[in-house]
């Protein structure tokens, strides 16, 4: 038994029901979000898709992932989306090696 | 060269490919257990039980259920394999229906309705009755198949034939992937012969439409959205132009449901539909203007009832005893399948609804 349940993503909506305002507010901003705007709905749906891949979010990917199907984004598409997100999750640890750097340069430069 | 991907369900004999098997599958199960509403309880509850039908406008004749293809997801279950062929005799019946229906459209299917050895002939005898806009749902693939089948663009143009062809994908493997090996290339080269006698290129009264139906397990999104891609890329790309494209979703029957069923995504998809119900696609689903006839006559309220046997409700169950003002007094026949229809935007074979 796994801590995370597909049939959980199904629920998601009931959060409302122990903290309404909150939870209607939540939703209309996410609904908001993901409507055409300067971006299309297709490249938020890629963004999206990167982003679930970077918070390790089970839920995400299974959406978006279906969400960009939809769309007909391809799978080409979606793992260069993949590698997007990871370049820049590992571009953000390997720049503190900076930090690093510095602090050898000072201590034993 | 199209090569066929698969077997018909017939052909390997499947359960499946009997229709009281699927009415059993779409009966029970998550739908007996109260998990999720049957179609039935869940339009009694917005108050559009009865679901009856409005002005007959389109009626839809399927000429036999032979393809050359044998698309993964089709739900007449067609292929090579089979012989269900509408004859003259039926033709003859349906064409004293077409001369006096008050349907404005007529839409031919199949399987690939061109491989009906009266097809010529039944469309050249329909196309005198003045119908306004006159439908052929052609695979496209079928054009180049065979020299005798390269003359169809222009058949098509003589008639001022409507062209509604399958399309899933504007790339190649997701197309190859869901009609078999070498369809994409096929249908590209077809799209470009309808293009030369004029057909879809701007400004031209030649009518050519796009079918795009999902590759798998999901529903299909916004039409506007996907017609602007389509059209970007096939374009781009080839230089094809088309009028519209019609987004369908894949119900729940025949090859389909066995693909659900096989990849363990039945109930998932369900779900999606249920989620996806709207009210306000049911008000204008296709059944209500349109009526369907089987290759041996039958009358059914929709294509995909056909495949499921469901007749008409009515006295009049036959092409032969047509009676337009006894069918219009029927209800229309509903099961789960009609989820379908009713998600998001609808669908119907003249895409979104909603």
């Amino acid at each position: 038994m796994s801590y995370y349940d597909p049939k959980d993503l199904r629920k998601f909506g009931n959060i409302t029901e122990w903290g309404e305002e909150l939870g209607n507010k939540f939703f209309d901003y996410y609904g908001k979000v993901f409507e055409e705007g300067a971006l299309t709905a297709r490249e938020k749906s890629l963004i999206a898709l990167a982003v679930a891949h970077t918070e390790m979010c089970p839920y995400c990917i299974d959406a978006y992932t279906k969400d960009g199907l939809q769309r007909g984004i391809t799978k080409e598409e979606m793992m260069e989306a993949v590698h997007v997100g990871a370049a820049i999750k590992s571009g953000a640890s390997l720049v503190h090696g900076v930090m690093m750097m510095n602090k050898v340069n000072k201590l034993d430069g | 060269m199209t090569k066929v991907k698969t077997q018909s369900l017939h052909k390997r004999h499947s359960q499946l490919a009997h229709a009281e098997k699927q009415m059993e599958f779409l009966s029970n199960g998550i739908f007996a257990t109260d998990e999720l509403p049957t179609f039935a309880e869940k339009i009694k509850a917005t108050g559009q039980f009865p679901l009856r039908p409005k002005t007959l406008e389109i009626l839809q004749i399927n000429v036999g259920y032979m393809c050359n293809q044998v698309c993964e997801h089709c739900h007449v279950d067609a292929g090579p394999d089979r012989k269900e062929i509408m004859t003259r005799e039926t033709m003859e019946q349906c064409l004293e229906v077409i001369k006096t229906t008050k349907a404005h459209t007529l839409d031919l299917t199949g399987g690939a309705p061109e491989m009906n050895p009266n097809f010529r002939w039944f469309v050249e005898e329909a196309s005198k009755a003045g119908i306004k806009d006159f439908i052929v749902r052609s695979n496209l693939t079928i054009i180049v198949a065979n020299k005798k089948y390269h003359d169809l663009p222009e058949f098509f143009k003589k008639y001022n034939i409507h062209v509604v062809s399958s399309m899933p994908h504007w790339t190649q493997g997701k197309t190859d992937k869901q009609r078999g090996e070498g369809v994409f290339q096929d249908s590209i080269k077809a799209l470009k012969m309808l293009n030369e006698v004029g057909y879809g290129m701007p400004g031209s009264p030649l009518k050519l439409d796009l079918v795009y139906n999902p590759s798998g397990a999901f529903l299909p999104t916004d039409q506007s959205a996907l017609e602007k891609d389509f059209k970007k890329a096939l374009l781009n790309d080839f230089g094809i132009h088309f009028r519209q494209l019609f987004v369908i979703t894949n119900l729940p029957i025949s090859r389909f449901l066995d693909y659900l069923i096989a990849s363990e995504n039945y109930e998932d998809y369900m779900y999606s539909l249920v989620e996806a119900f709207n009210p306000a696609a049911v008000a204008n689903v296709m059944c209500t203007n349109t009526l369907s006839v089987s290759w041996d006559g039958w009358l059914y309220d929709c294509d995909f009832n056909q495949m499921l046997e469901l007749k008409v409700a009515s006295k009049v169950k036959h092409i032969s005893e047509y009676n337009e003002e006894l069918l219009n007094n029927r209800n229309i026949v509903i099961s789960q399948h009609c989820y379908g229809c009713t998600a998001g935007a609808g669908s119907s074979c003249q895409g979104s609804v909603a």
